[in-house]
């Protein structure tokens, strides 16, 4: 194989999500994070002889939540099955899963098929002492079993992701779905939310489908990105080289940006799935359908299209704030503020995403610029009190200091300079001060207005309209052209 | 003394009620005669200083106490289920169906010797040793819940509770001399058994005589909430009264009737067919087609579950823990080298074999369609008649050590006893008389959730048999 040949990627992720019910899958335990070791526990999830495991109500309307807000067919029967195979964060040496009838199968979120979607437990959380902090080198192992039986979705995508970008910012969209639902605290760092990826490569343009590796537990979007990305690299240089993808699981070092196996297919478990004869099937009423779909807010994928359709937003800035829901609660608190009126909403989104742009948390909510403040920025920038720039100036004021955008124009002298003689006097300055531009533009050249209005602009700090200065330079050097603004 | 043994523990429950009886005196003749047990049926037995508290007023058990079969979960006190690999485990919680006995007034007397994890038809499986039979100690007391059918047959306890898989209550309390009753699936909570075989497992009763299955059952039955697959029971069973079995029709499966059991046994089941005609029964044989294939579909079954169900005793966070030569696997499988019997290996591994990648349809594919036949056979089988008899086990109690050597022939002890609980039906064992001078069981079965009518038949039968229960008592 030449490099000439390009090759793409599929990528299927599968993505596993910690329920926020009050206790775990099949016990009375409540869910904890942060306490301390062995708090939240009792015979059942301890796996003692002789227990039985009741499943949540609670989880089951969730996954029912999930199940809508992805488009997936509910399944009316579905089963639970147990996954046998032992390790010490495994109290009962299986865990609770769904295997052939879960609990949703089908639907879509984005670009992306949704392939199933079932409930199961998490294990509980071995705690590794040694420098490694990791089970390869360390002097000794604890667990931790109050993670253990907390309620879990897996959600199961077709591989319908190109790339790793792609996969990054479909699971934003997926992740602020969920928040959305109200189901998960969604923290990749805490993990109540975590993602493996089924990575392969073919030749671009082919449909068949190359060996798969799959890539564990990676805690954050950048390293999700990231990992495929290198994974991506390897099997290429694998493939230029002549020699095979092995198919085998992963683990992504995010520290080394390496790649490591850690076991082959034929090391793979066999998981011995049976149907767990403790519980009942899951059967799922049109009441218990009704009730998750009466809890469903509005969706980010509808939300999108609300900002579009409705208020006129751009395509990026609708999918920003709507994938990003904070901003979007912000964006729309904002527009409230400036009177609610549709007409608004462009400018408004505008300064909402300058906003985002300077400030390091995601939730804008939190900084020290107000809805309100934002609102009233937008307004005198919409209605050319001030600038593009003289705002950009004062919005960066309110991020640092907050305040009030009005008082701070006023205070900094950042109006906007109308089309006064003030303004006037600076364009004659700026002509005299670039003949050659002059020149130019008289000889019918209309780009060569730049360096001219740069002029202007450097000599009013941004305080005057781009726009109207653009009219003055061309009124000034020749009249015709004049109405280009 | 003596008086007080002879009586059944309803009638001790009612001297007790009347003032006749003290209860802490039928307390402390049952613990002194279970702390001198010379049969190996008690691994426990509860303390002088332990006498239980005064019952409730008006708790209709009359605080006649309990012997428990050892692998219900008992709070602080050992529960070990016949296995080496949780010796001297003391749960931190009471099983459902203990609790709510010791509520209604029968407390825990002891826990009994039974086959490891039940399994097995003679309890020489257990890692405490082989409970010997009251009639004859030289004979197995039958399996898994030898310790309560030895325990209740030789007057150690007033009457027991046990577990039945594929047999574990009617078949030990047929080759005892005494009454074994297995509920419908799920009509007796399972939270605090340590499980065997999750779908098939089932706590029972094992007493001298038929009401006091009744009288116990009553009080184990109903829904609890920490078991999923529990039910209430639509009707639960009173005290049985029937004298005559006018109207009823039994049908006598030939698959479970002729070729493998005894003649001894099958002549006194003969005898008691008779005494049902003459009682108002009529009698015909029917079919259970698939009935001779519910031994090979239970031994993929049954071990299939247990092969998961004893995943966790891996030697992390309870019971034996065996130090293998310092990585995970060795730690594994030393513990479970050192801590499982024979009989529990050799099914971990037939079960993980029937589930295996490959195999799963051959095997345990296949014995689940078989059980849903069996059930069918059942439920044509009851359209026709109101209860299906059997022999309970094809032979008397057999030698000590006789088939430890033939794992098959032990299965075959299951015979007559396995059909039931694939089809989740309740059955009862009655004895009906000696063979070689030792006792045989009369088995019937009913539809799910027929106890009260079960209970009846059981009964007036009882009566027309007149069985003399006790064996010599030392």
């Amino acid at each position: 194989m030449t490099t000439a040949t390009a090759n793409e990627p599929v990528i299927g992720l599968e993505i596993h999500v910690q329920l926020r019910t009050r206790t775990k899958m099949f016990c009375g335990c409540e869910l904890s994070f942060g306490d301390p070791p062995n708090t939240h526990t009792c015979p059942v999830c301890l796996g003692h002889p002789g227990t039985l495991p009741v499943a949540n109500a609670r989880a089951v309307h969730f996954g029912l939540m999930i199940g809508l807000a992805l488009g997936c067919e509910l399944a009316p029967r579905s089963i639970f099955h147990r996954k046998n195979y032992f390790y010490p964060d495994l109290p009962k040496g299986y865990q609770i899963s769904q295997y052939d009838e879960p609990l949703c199968r089908g639907g879509e979120l984005g670009e992306v098929r949704i392939h199933r979607v079932h409930l199961e437990e998490d294990a509980a959380k071995l705690v590794h002492a040694g420098a490694s902090g990791r089970i390869h080198g360390a002097d000794s192992s604890a667990v931790d079993f109050n993670r253990g039986g907390t309620p879990l979705v897996e959600i199961v995508t077709e591989p319908d992701v190109t790339s790793a970008e792609q996969a990054r910012e479909w699971l934003t969209l997926l992740r602020e779905t969920l928040r959305r639902l109200g189901v998960s605290d969604v923290n990749m760092e805490e993990g109540s939310l975590r993602c493996d990826a089924n990575v392969s490569i073919r030749p671009a343009g082919t449909s068949g489908l190359g060996t798969k590796t799959e890539l564990k537990n990676m805690n954050s979007f950048r390293f999700v990105e990231r990992g495929i990305n290198a994974e991506i690299t390897r099997q290429t240089a694998l493939v230029e080289a002549g020699e095979p993808v092995v198919q085998e699981t992963l683990h992504f070092d995010p520290r080394a940006g390496a790649i490591t196996s850690l076991r082959s297919k034929e090391e793979a478990h066999d998981y011995r799935y049976f149907p767990e004869p403790d519980l009942l099937p899951v059967a799922v009423t049109p009441d218990m359908v009704q009730a998750a779909r009466a809890e469903l807010p509005e969706l980010p994928a509808a939300r999108a299209e609300r900002y579009e359709a409705a208020l006129g937003l751009r395509p990026d800035d609708a999918r920003l704030f709507a994938f990003r829901g904070e901003l979007g609660d912000f964006f729309e608190r904002a527009l409230a503020a400036a009177g609610g009126a549709e007409a608004g909403a462009p400018a408004v989104a505008k300064w909402t995403g300058q906003l985002a742009a300077r400030l390091d948390s995601e939730d804008p909510a939190g900084s020290r610029v107000t809805p309100e403040a934002l609102a009233a920025l937008a307004g005198l920038a919409a209605g050319g009190a001030v600038t593009d720039g003289g705002a950009r100036e004062v919005l960066d004021r309110l991020v640092a200091a907050g305040g009030d955008p009005a008082a701070i124009v006023e205070a900094e002298g950042l109006g906007a300079l109308g089309g006064g003689d003030e303004l006037a006097e600076v364009v004659s300055a700026a002509i005299a001060a670039n003949p050659d531009a002059a020149e130019r533009v008289r000889a019918g050249k209309g780009g060569a207005v730049g360096p001219i209005v740069g002029h202007v602009m450097r000599e009013t700090k941004g305080r005057a309209d781009g726009g109207e200065v653009t009219r003055l330079i061309r009124a000034a050097l020749d009249g015709p052209d004049a109405p280009s603004g | 003394m003596t008086d007080l043994l002879e009586l059944t523990a309803a009638a001790a429950g009612r001297a007790v009620a009347t003032g006749d009886l003290a209860r802490s005196e039928v307390w402390e003749a049952y613990r002194a005669r279970a702390a001198a047990d010379e049969l190996n049926a008690f691994t426990w037995v509860a303390g002088a200083d332990d006498a239980p508290p005064a019952p409730a007023a008006g708790a209709p058990l009359g605080g006649i106490p309990v012997a428990v079969k050892d692998l219900f979960c008992t709070r602080g006190v050992p529960s070990q289920a016949g296995s080496r690999i949780i010796e001297g485990y003391r749960p931190p919680y009471t099983a459902t169906a203990v609790q709510r006995l010791a509520d209604a007034g029968a407390p825990l007397l002891g826990k009994t010797n039974q086959d490891e994890f039940a399994m097995g038809s003679s309890n020489e499986n257990s890692a405490y040793g082989p409970v010997l039979n009251p009639w004859d100690r030289t004979r197995v007391p039958g399996g898994s819940s030898g310790g309560s059918a030895a325990a209740v047959a030789a007057g150690l306890a007033p009457w027991a509770i046990g577990t039945d898989t594929g047999g574990s209550v009617r078949q030990p309390a047929a080759l005892c001399g005494i009454v074994g009753l297995k509920p419908t699936y799920g009509s007796v909570s399972r939270y605090g058994m340590i499980a065997f075989a999750s779908s098939l497992d089932q706590a029972g009763t094992l007493t001298r005589d038929v009401t006091d299955a009744a009288l116990l059952y009553r009080h184990m039955t109903g829904r609890d909430p920490r078991d999923a697959t529990s039910l209430e029971h639509p009707e639960p069973p009173g005290l049985p009264t029937a004298e005559r079995l006018d109207g009823i029709r039994l049908g006598v499966p030939e698959e479970l009737s002729g070729e493998g059991i005894e003649p001894g046994v099958r002549e006194t089941f003969r005898q008691t067919i008779a005494l049902a005609e003459g009682l108002g029964a009529s009698v015909d044989t029917c079919r259970l087609p698939h009935a001779p294939h519910a031994l090979s579909a239970y031994y993929l079954i049954a071990p299939a579950e247990a092969s998961s169900n004893l995943a966790r005793f891996d030697g992390v966070r309870y019971g034996l823990r065996a130090e293998g030569s310092g990585t995970l696997e060795d730690l594994y499988g030393a513990t479970r080298a050192a801590g499982f019997g024979a009989e529990v290996k050799r099914r971990i591994m037939l079960g993980t074999y029937a589930l295996s990648s490959g195999y799963y349809d051959a095997y345990y594919g296949r014995a689940q369609r078989v059980r849903t036949r069996i059930a069918e056979d059942f439920r044509a089988a009851f359209a026709q008649f109101d209860f299906v008899v059997t022999p309970t086990s094809p032979s008397v109690a057999f030698a000590l050590g006789a088939r430890t050597e033939d794992p098959l022939a032990m299965y075959l002890s299951d015979l007559c006893t396995v059909p039931m609980p694939l089809a989740g039906i309740p059955a009862i064992s009655i004895p009906n008389g000696l063979s070689e001078g030792l006792p045989t069981g009369f088995q019937i079965a009913g539809p799910a959730f027929s106890e009260g009518r079960m209970l009846d038949a059981a009964f007036a039968l009882e009566q027309a048999i007149g069985f003399d229960g006790s064996p010599a008592r030392a």
